[in-house]
């Protein structure tokens, strides 16, 4: 398409950052000393009056850190991350332990609020609009501020809260499953994570209750040079649901910001968790400088029978994005779900992907993954799907698009399928391509302009996915992708 | 990984080590060739065997395989190599020329030399190139920056094999025959080069006969398939033997070129057949195919790279595998559309049927793509029998045993016929028989 001046303008004046969530929240806070020690920890801990057997369990994870080395399977390149020039421990200093919302610091709640996290108001609807309820705990910095609707969760007998606050009130629950699904030696950033995690959020569904509200966390990082490791942990009992909502964001800083995250999801006989993310991370700015890097460890385990673990997540931040949210299914006839969406634009880097291990007789699995790539970045979706040898008839359905915009950006699919079962049934397929041009041809025509027409083929492009996600997420996650793509065109 | 580190070497590794030493002064060559003889050794040295731990050997472990590693085999001897071959049928009963290197040598005694050269096909030994002036250019990887273990082993023990040269604008009549002849045990490091001038066309059958007994067998097969030029390319790896079957292609294919083959696996303890395809002219189709059945506690692996370096090319690939007992089957796919190789067209399909509940498949079809105006799609199947389609053969009489047979067949040969080489479609189908009758 010839490149008119006007166009060039426009796109000019659009940048590459959109990132509206770009702010930088000036509130005291406490640092603990930088850099990776058993001082450091040993502070940490200290700090969230932990039991001693926690304080061991993460020196022994530092431990078996030190005895590591970084994995460099993945395609992301990025300078190698000084993990000694880091804050482990950043909190907003107003936080000894917030009663109720008044109490916290009013700019921390002008921080949510920007962020479209109306704390508040979500209480006053609560008796209007008792379907739409959401509870949030929000995580600001490496602490977690506030946790809303904690009473009425309580009364349908859910626990969710943060986690250092269970590991004060239900440190048996938390010994008992803790690093079972995520092993303290899994890999190189979970390892990390367990040595050094400062907070995040516990969740606990009791047998046969399905959960009133959607449970929501939202994670920012705000201080500089800090490294946020947060650890989330949700335990179904049996016949249990839960739906968990998780949204992402942080300043628009230079230099870059470490996120080292672990997610445990533990789901016993017929229970069922339904695991949402919106990542928003700050991607970097337009010459790819700053951004977060986004290396996190998300793994359910379907340990019961018929249970069933669903992940959905729309990425659009992060400048390196290293995740696999993974299920292993370990139950008879259990399931699980992966659906996602990553965008990325600039000089974004994502190395994505699932992995479904099944164990289970009967288990059953599907992918759904869409890559969108423009700019210059680079897009890889990597998944592994394996049936072991008593996993008969098990299966399988794996599909991954990618679409390309513009010509310095790469998509890449690696998967990887093992069957040691015959009568596990496998499918996977696979196809990359870029926008078509009859597809531009006729929204043009139609008087879209090229953005809009991008816009809405993208929208096309991911709606299996979109489909899945909660309603609050779905329109959110539709404007991110759309302003995600800003500029990628022309 | 600390590449410096030095690795404890494996009692193959010893032995190979030990094998160089006592076979480089015999080994062909200039001195040019023996350095990197040399270099290709030292690889071997510091980085032993290629193994799980390189991600292109992830599920085909040859340093735990090979157990020990016999020395070279020696001169063949032609009465000997000469009933082997007679008795051999891989392809059938069809016309063509032969040509024959046996022992990791080019016996143009036993070669149709003069018929092919009255055609404008001229047959070179490789043992003799090396020690020439062209020698480096045969042994010096065509694929910059293949630092593939199984090439290195090669060039280390390159023994020789035989230049085919097609004169450009001609089409061979008949088909011509590679047989690869083993008159004695031993490892063999055979490294053949096929040369299509402009317009020319071959068709290339490519099999082997008789024992290595403990010896690996290691072929490097360089096609340089000129502007216009075609080939079609039918590979038989079968036989039961317990030595590793080593076979590396690496295709070079100019513009409105095309390249077409089949790689057909039965009866190894230990296969890898590997193919490097690059695009250098644009306009060109490479179109790949895969038959692999194993059975046993064997291993065969199809692994395949395809380089989009220049724009407008098609490739496809189809592989079939069928697995019986506890073998294990492997598919490594990957096409890389370079940024600038606009309009590509590529597609890749592998299917796994396993036969039994022992059998394990592993697939892994990649893509890699930097161009944005590109078609690339992959799929990936592996499941067992269905059991409708055998219920409704054996409602209509057929025995079980014979239903599944015919349903093994059909599978197969969807990528046999798709293939498309009618001469050779009789001849694989027969070997799909003769191993499904062992299984």
């Amino acid at each position: 398409m010839p490149a008119v001046q006007e166009t060039i303008d426009k796109v000019k004046a659009i940048d590459v950052d959109q990132y509206k969530y770009g702010f930088v929240t000036d509130i005291e806070s406490d640092r603990g000393a930088k850099g990776l020690s058993e001082e450091t920890v040993r502070f940490l801990s200290a700090k969230k009056n932990e039991p001693e057997w926690m304080t061991e369990w993460r020196l022994d994870a530092l431990r078996r850190f030190q005895q590591m080395e970084e994995p460099t399977w993945a395609r992301v390149s990025y300078p190698k991350i000084d993990l000694d020039d880091l804050y482990y421990w950043a909190s907003p200093k107003s936080v000894e332990g917030p009663k109720s919302l008044d109490e916290v610091d009013p700019e921390l709640l002008a921080t949510y609020e920007k962020l479209g996290i109306p704390l508040q108001e979500q209480e006053i609807l609560a008796g209007v609009e008792p379907k739409n309820r959401v509870a949030v705990d929000a995580v600001f910095d490496s602490v977690s501020v506030v946790t809303t609707f904690k009473e009425e969760l309580k009364k349908a007998g859910v626990i969710f809260c943060s986690i250092s606050e269970a590991l004060r009130e239900y440190p048996d629950l938390v010994k008992k499953y803790l690093g079972s699904v995520v092993p303290v030696t899994d890999n190189y950033y979970a390892t990390l994570n367990s040595a050094v995690f400062s907070d995040g959020s516990f969740v606990y569904i009791p047998e046969g209750v399905r959960c009133p509200m959607e449970l929501s966390t939202y994670f920012r990082i705000n201080e500089q040079n800090t490294g946020q490791f947060e650890r989330t942990l949700i335990i179904a009992e049996k016949g249990a649901y839960v739906s968990y909502l998780e949204g992402c964001t942080a300043p628009q800083r230079d230099e870059n910001q470490l996120h080292a995250a672990v997610v445990e999801l533990v789901a016993l006989d017929d229970a069922e968790i339904k695991y949402s993310t919106v990542q928003n991370w700050f991607p970097g700015d337009k010459d790819g400088k700053g951004g977060i890097y986004n290396f996190v460890t998300k793994r359910g385990d379907c340990r019961g029978k018929n249970s069933k673990i669903s992940w959905t997540q729309v990425e659009t931040g992060s400048a390196i994005t290293w995740k696999y949210p993974s299920c292993i299914l370990r139950g008879e006839n259990s399931r699980g779900e992966f659906y996602s969406i990553a965008v990325s634009n600039g000089y974004q880097q994502v190395d994505s992907g699932t992995k479904m291990i099944h164990l289970g007789k009967n288990s059953s699995s599907r992918i759904i993954s869409k890559g969108i790539s423009a700019g210059k970045s680079q897009n890889t979706y990597r998944g592994l799907v394996s049936a072991h040898r008593k996993a008969s008839h098990a299966r399988n359905f794996t599909q991954c698009d990618s679409l390309l915009i513009g010509q310095d950006c790469g998509a890449h699919t690696v998967p990887y399928i093992e069957s040691k079962n015959a009568s596990a049934q496998f499918e996977h397929e696979a196809t990359t391509s870029k926008i078509s041009d009859d597809q531009m041809f006729y929204c043009l025509q139609r008087g879209l302009s090229e953005e809009e027409a991008v816009a809405l083929i993208v929208n096309g492009f991911v709606k299996d996915v979109i489909q899945q996600l909660p309603m609050e997420f779905a329109v959110e996650a539709q404007k991110l992708i759309s302003i995600s793509l800003e500029g990628s065109v022309g | 990984m600390n590449a410096s580190a030095p690795i404890k070497h494996t009692q193959a590794e010893s032995d190979l080590l030990e094998r160089f030493d006592r076979a480089k002064d015999g080994l062909a060559g200039s001195v040019a060739v023996k350095a990197l003889r040399d270099a290709a050794l030292g690889q071997i040295r510091d980085r032993g065997l290629p193994h799980r731990r390189v991600e292109e050997y992830k599920y085909s472990d040859l340093r735990a395989y090979m157990k020990s590693a016999a020395p070279l085999a020696g001169a063949a001897d032609e009465a000997e190599a000469t009933s082997l071959i007679e008795t051999q049928d891989g392809f059938g009963d069809i016309d063509r020329y032969r040509i024959v290197v046996a022992n990791g040598s080019f016996l143009a005694g036993l070669s149709d030399v003069e018929a092919l050269a009255s055609e404008g096909v001229t047959l070179t030994s490789v043992a003799e190139a090396l020690a020439g002036e062209t020698g480096t250019q045969l042994v010096a990887s065509p694929k910059s920056g293949l630092t593939d273990g199984v090439v290195a082993l090669n060039t280390a023990f390159l023994q020789g094999g035989v230049v085919i040269t097609v004169k450009s604008g001609v089409e061979v009549s008949k088909p011509v025959e590679l047989v690869q002849v083993a008159t004695a045990k031993g490892a063999q490091a055979v490294r053949n080069r096929v040369e299509l001038g402009e317009g020319a066309k071959l068709r290339l059958l490519e099999t082997f006969a008789g024992d290595t007994g403990e010896g690996e067998l290691n072929t490097v097969f360089d096609y340089d398939i000129a502007d216009k030029a075609a080939l079609a390319a039918t590979r038989l790896i079968v036989g039961k033997t317990d030595a590793a079957q080593l076979f590396t292609t690496i295709a070079t294919l100019g513009a409105e070129a095309e390249l077409k083959s089949l790689g057909f696996i039965a009866g190894p303890q230990f296969t890898r057949n590997q193919q490097f395809i690059n695009f250098t002219g644009e306009n060109s189709e490479a179109k790949i195919y895969g038959v692999t059945m194993a059975g046993g506690k064997s291993l065969a692996d199809q692994t395949l790279i395809v380089d989009h370096v220049v724009p407008n090319c098609n490739s496809r690939e189809f592989f079939k595998t069928v697995l019986d007992g506890e073998a294990k089957g492997v598919y490594q796919g990957r096409i890389n559309v370079a940024q600038h190789a606009q309009k590509t067209d590529g597609e890749m399909m592998t299917q796994a049927l396993l036969l039994s509940e022992d059998a394990e498949m592993a697939n892994k079809p990649e893509l890699e793509i930097f161009a944005d105006d590109v078609l690339c799609a992959h799929g990936a199947t592996s499941g067992q029998i269905d059991e409708d389609l055998l219920f409704y053969l054996r409602a209509r009489g057929i025995p079980e045993d014979e239903a599944k047979t015919l349903l093994v067949l059909a599978f197969l040969s969807e990528a046999i016929e798709e293939y498309g080489e009618d001469d050779v479609t009789e001849g694989l189908e027969a070997r799909v028989r003769d191993w499904l009758a062992d299984h």
